[in-house]
């Protein structure tokens, strides 16, 4: 059934993303396509995979922009970007068969590949690019919040998270359930003013962006004062002391 | 938007459709048009089968045709449920209206009733279908009450084409088609340019800054996106063709769709029958060549808010 739950999901699950510590390596967009080209959304289609004019589908895509001119407070934002499982998702409502759902328990949003005609609305209703299609399936796929993975009782607990999520070597993403206010994401999301992307669409994402935090870099970082020469030492001693010094 | 050929040929071949049985009831039942077989035959056949074909074109887009029916399903939220379960639903009585003109030579009383009933099922079915994209609030340029009422007045202007050359040829033409087509192309060409004029003057709530939220540290820009190739976002949303010819297309699209039309309807008031029968049919191509390239330009022109990302 493609209306909306008539009630608020008892649970919100969504993540909090950090763009200041996110160091844009695109592990999360890695480890995404590898879980879920396994799991319930497999296979995530790569056509001409080793070729010229390469395309696939890919439930995170990390882009990077450049903030505030090019001064001094300029800054280079890396900035991830896959489902926000949002509280008023029209992508759902245009669907007409009933394959795009959000989940009642939980609020995740997400496509039974089963019922897809492949029609393609869903993605013109995303303001957020966020739904990819699958040419090879015929069907319209999107980020899952690794549905398969946080529930799987064949796991250990500390996995059952969002495969985006475990890969993050710089702890820029967090998940968990925004309708606890005691939790992680909702703490974090109080403490650092987490924000809605676009929020002139109306589409109330879950997922929130946590931002860069204030302060000039220019004071941040002093320019690195010439390393003393060592007088009488040898090439081996001089890299030691680079090394030690670093 | 990519302009999708399956796309573009439905939604103009089943407007001029819709039109037509809207039109063409109107007369039949007013009495305007007698109810006699050939003419019903190829009035009806003609609408039903733009209409059919036009709804058959659409499904060749679909990742799964096969499950099309389940597209009937979900009408209580969705407009393109709404406009597939109208689209069928208007078969019925306009099959039993084109059945009691074709077969029985009336198309008064039960039937007239089921003509007017078509013609009701008609409108609302194109109004369905120009709100699948009014609804966008992602396409700025969709999301605008203008849309339904250029879908609408398009359709009935092209059925009002194709009746002037119906009933000329068939020799029932009469003044009131070319009052109705005169005017609901003047209405056509206005409706238009407010369209063109918003989609060119409105303003754009969604940039980089709101998408990204980033607008409070200053100007962003993209450095980098997330991939080296075009991938189906670009492919869907990001397609740039038309934008470097947008002008030219547009004259083209006024010429072919409303000048042409005019001044053949308006002409043909003063010349000959035959002639005025060969001005109906050039009227026609134009009208078609003017629908596809409008139609186009509908998609090509339209901008998707999630290509901000991407810097577009």
């Amino acid at each position: 059934m493609t209306s909306l739950p008539k009630h608020p999901p008892a649970k919100r699950l969504g993540l909090a993303i950090d763009l200041d510590t996110c160091v844009g390596c695109h592990a999360c967009a890695t480890n995404c396509k590898e879980w879920n080209t396994g799991g319930i959304s497999a296979p995530l289609t790569d056509v001409n995979a080793y070729q010229a004019e390469q395309r696939g589908v890919w439930f995170n895509r990390v882009y990077t922009y450049e903030v505030g001119g090019e001064g001094p407070d300029a800054r280079t934002v890396h900035f991830p970007k896959n489902c926000l499982h949002c509280e008023q998702p029209a992508c759902v409502t245009v669907c007409p068969t009933g394959a795009s759902y959000k989940r009642s328990e939980d609020g995740i949003v997400l496509v039974d590949h089963d019922k897809c005609i492949g029609c393609k609305l869903c993605s013109w209703a995303c303001p957020y690019g966020n739904r990819e299609y699958d040419e090879h399936v015929g069907v319209m796929k999107k980020c899952t919040l690794c549905v398969d993975k946080i529930y799987n009782q064949n796991l250990p607990e500390v996995d059952r998270v969002p495969a985006c999520v475990a890969a993050c070597p710089a702890k820029a993403r967090h998940f968990g359930d925004f309708a606890d206010p005691n939790s992680t994401v909702s703490k974090l999301t109080r403490d650092r003013g987490g924000y809605d992307l676009a929020p002139e669409t109306g589409y109330l994402p879950t997922s929130k962006y946590l931002p860069p935090r204030p302060g000039k870099r220019s004071e941040a970082m002093p320019a690195a004062a010439p390393a003393p020469a060592i007088a009488g030492a040898g090439r081996f001693l001089k890299w030691v002391d680079r090394v030690l010094t670093r | 938007m990519h302009p999708a050929y399956s796309v573009i040929f439905f939604t103009t071949a089943s407007g001029a459709g819709y039109g037509l049985l809207v039109l063409a009831a109107i007369f039949a039942i007013s009495g305007l048009m007698p109810a006699t077989a050939w003419l019903g035959f190829v009035t009806n056949g003609l609408a039903l089968g733009l209409i059919a074909g036009g709804l058959l074109s659409s499904t060749f887009h679909l990742g799964h045709p096969e499950r099309a029916w389940r597209a009937l399903t979900q009408w209580r939220s969705s407009w393109l449920s709404r406009e597939g379960v109208l689209a069928v639903a208007t078969f019925v009585p306009a099959g039993l209206f084109a059945i009691g003109w074709v077969f029985l030579g009336t198309t008064t009383g039960f039937f007239g009733w089921m003509g007017a009933a078509a013609a009701v099922l008609a409108v609302a079915t194109v109004i369905s279908t120009s709100m699948i994209y009014a609804s966008l609030i992602t396409i700025r340029q969709w999301n605008n009450g203008i849309v339904p009422v250029a879908y609408l007045v398009l359709g009935l202007m092209s059925g009002a084409v194709l009746l002037e050359a119906v009933t000329r040829l068939f020799g029932v033409h009469g003044s009131h088609v070319d009052v109705v087509a005169i005017v609901l192309i003047v209405v056509g060409w206005l409706v238009k340019l407010a369209y063109w004029h918003s989609a060119d003057t409105g303003l754009v709530k969604t940039t980089l800054a709101t998408a990204t939220g980033l607008g409070r540290f200053g100007s962003v820009r993209l450095l980098e996106q997330p991939h080296t190739e075009e991938n189906f976002l670009m492919q869907e949303m990001g397609f740039v063709v038309a934008r470097k010819h947008a002008r030219r297309l547009r004259a083209i699209a006024q010429a072919t769709l409303f000048v042409v039309p005019l001044a053949a309807t308006i002409a043909s008031l003063f010349v000959a029958p035959m002639v005025a029968m060969v001005l109906a049919l050039v009227a026609v191509v134009s009208l078609a060549v003017g629908l596809l390239t409008e139609r186009w330009l509908f998609f090509a022109e339209a901008k998707h808010d999630c290509m901000v990302y991407y810097g577009r």
